[in-house]
């Protein structure tokens, strides 16, 4: 601000008020010329200004304020009245200087991270050849197959997860399967370890990478294959040239349908993981349910908000606008 | 078929037992006399038994049944809204806002959404006195979370319906009022079906929300499962979870069923 010319900041507000006044009476001749309209939007626009944005105002307000331990709300008011009723701003960055300072919580997202990558890459692993079985069978056999993979999209995750836990126990199916082929010590338990959250999330994100697969396997010309082959292409070539390259955006969809929710997930590694399988989403509600701190679990929030969503909304608009523009020429 | 098919199709199978042989597993264990709960010890029904004389869990469920349905209701209500604003209006002012709050929540870590909504509900009723904490404010944050995806189901159909029909009523004089009710509604009513189920679902799996913005003594039936489990594996959640992914997993395939036949009947 300092650098901008004295008439800067000045002309910026003026453009805010502008702007603001704009929209105002543009909202007020949307409600005069279209009643019906205008309350059909208004309904779910206000709902969720005041359930979705102004908690996440809060969730700010709050991340800057200090924990104080046995009151109720448990943390400081940021604006402190004094005894002559002058209001004074009380920003505390602690919680913030903490987050970056103490090791735990960076480990705590470098965890998030890792646990969702390596998940998200087995479940292109073992969920590309299920969508490409599934766009090549016959019509009746993939709606079958369809519905197989569906189904469990829609029963309980918390379920799921708990139905894991007789896999991954030392005499459990899993455990003893994967002893067999010699990747863990036969008679060892899977459960409480890392390999029981990846195996955890697998399981319970696999839909999510084979349903946009299926639908751009589906879209994809099989003659194409055909003539690759002709062309004198080995089936693997015919793959990584021509197959691979055209189901890139069912890729990208289902990696980031399983990538994203993955980071911030408390259930699965809570349940399946061991102490030390702690993410970014269980420290949040450590820091809320059993220590109590809230403006530390704000600030958590506000980090996970900057870290994560930001970048998915922004991708997202990005892609959009591209979609768009491809669509158009 | 060669040697390569079957390499797919051994995969194809290994996926399929992956998706589904933990939870038959745990159906098959839920019929063990045993106390353990996954050693075999002979067929019973005892612990269903055990999980319907259960008060506590019973009532739990009673509550998340509730929740589900009156959320899911109203999310509908809101998502529907939102679809058609998206959908059928054009360019208005705070459109970029709506969709943009409406694609949130679906990338929002639900921890995220529990936090903020119970801080929320904790300033309000600071300020307010209401609302007062338990299945009213478990509801509302419901609401917040399924309502987008309400809008994506109805949105999608709405893009994918001819807008014809609708331009030709208004072209006799209907009010937009009376389309929408004569036309559009009964052409998207299986979106909103599907966006209903969707929803309830969703609401009825949910533990971190409702952990977040739940009150003394108003323990949804996964917050009851969450602790149970936390505890360890016992019969009657073994019996509870069989019954509950059965029930879902049949309502969905017989909903699916009736609307694939409604499709083709129109369709032909």
């Amino acid at each position: 601000m300092s650098a901008a010319a004295p008439g800067g900041a000045w002309s910026f507000w003026n453009d805010v008020v502008r702007n603001l006044f704009g929209w105002f009476r543009a909202v007020g001749r949307e409600f005069r010329t279209r009643r019906g309209r205008f309350l059909v939007t208004a309904l779910p626009m206000l709902w969720l200004l005041l359930f979705f944005a102004v908690p996440f105002l809060i969730v700010l307000k709050i991340s800057f304020a200090e924990a104080v331990f046995g009151q109720s709300p448990p943390y400081t008011p940021l604006v402190e009245r004094t005894a002559d009723g002058a209001a004074s701003l009380k920003l505390h960055a602690s919680s913030y200087a903490l987050l970056l300072q103490d090791p735990l919580y960076v480990g705590a997202y470098l965890k998030s991270l890792l646990f969702a990558s390596v998940s998200t890459l087995f479940c292109l692993l073992l969920g590309y050849p299920i969508a490409y079985g599934i766009a090549r069978a016959r019509p009746v056999w993939r709606m079958l197959l369809l519905v197989l993979v569906i189904l469990p999209f829609w029963t309980s995750s918390l379920l799921r997860t708990y139905a894991m836990i007789g896999m991954l126990k030392a005499n459990g199916l899993i455990s003893q399967a994967l002893a067999a082929v010699g990747l863990v010590e036969p008679g060892s338990a899977i459960l409480h370890t890392d390999l029981a959250v990846y195996i955890g999330i697998v399981y319970n994100y696999l839909p999510f990478m084979i349903l946009p697969l299926t639908a751009t396997l589906m879209r994809l010309d099989f003659k194409l294959l055909e003539a690759a082959a002709d062309l004198g292409a080995r089936p693997w070539q015919a793959f990584l040239r021509v197959t691979l390259p055209l189901s890139m955006p069912g890729i990208i969809a289902g990696a980031l349908l399983v990538f994203i929710p993955a980071v911030g997930e408390f259930v699965i590694p809570d349940i399946l993981g061991g102490p030390d399988a702690l993410t970014i989403g269980r420290v949040l509600w450590t820091e809320f349910f059993t220590n109590r701190d809230w403006p530390l679990a704000a600030a958590v929030a506000v980090a996970m908000l900057l870290l994560l969503v930001i970048p998915t909304l922004v991708f997202e608009y990005v892609e959009n606008r591209r979609e768009r523009r491809e669509g158009r020429a | 078929m060669n040697r390569r098919n079957w390499g797919l199709w051994a995969v194809m199978a290994l996926g399929y037992a992956f998706l589904y042989v933990p939870i038959l597993s745990v159906a098959v264990y839920s019929f063990s006399a045993s106390r353990m709960a996954t050693v075999w010890g002979g067929f019973s029904t005892r612990w269903y038994a055990a999980l319907f004389a259960n008060e506590q869990i019973m009532e739990a469920l009673g509550r998340s049944l509730t929740i589900a349905a009156l959320a899911a209701s109203f999310a509908t209500l809101l998502g529907t809204a939102s679809g058609l604003a998206l959908s059928r209006f054009g360019r208005f002012p705070g459109r970029g806002l709506l969709s943009l709050m409406n694609s949130a929540p679906m990338v929002m870590p639900d921890v995220m959404l529990g936090l903020s909504s119970l801080l929320l509900f904790v300033s309000l009723q600071q300020a307010l006195g209401w609302p007062e904490r338990g299945m009213s404010t478990i509801m509302i944050a419901h609401v917040t979370l399924t309502a987008c995806y309400v809008t994506v189901v109805v949105r999608s159909r709405m893009a994918s319906l001819d807008d014809s029909l609708e331009e030709a009523a208004m072209d006799l004089g209907a009010r937009p009022w009376r389309v929408f009710f004569l036309i559009t509604l009964p052409l998207v009513a299986p979106a909103l079906l599907a966006g209903w189920l969707l929803a309830f679902t969703l609401s009825l799996d949910d533990l971190v929300i409702a952990s977040f913005t739940s009150g003394p003594g108003a323990s949804t039936l996964p917050m009851l499962i969450y602790s149970k489990v936390k505890l360890g594996v016992t019969p009657e959640i073994n019996a509870l979870a069989t019954l509950i992914v059965t029930v879902v997993g049949l309502g969905v395939v017989v909903a699916g069923i009736l609307m694939h036949r409604r499709e083709r009947r129109l369709s032909a």
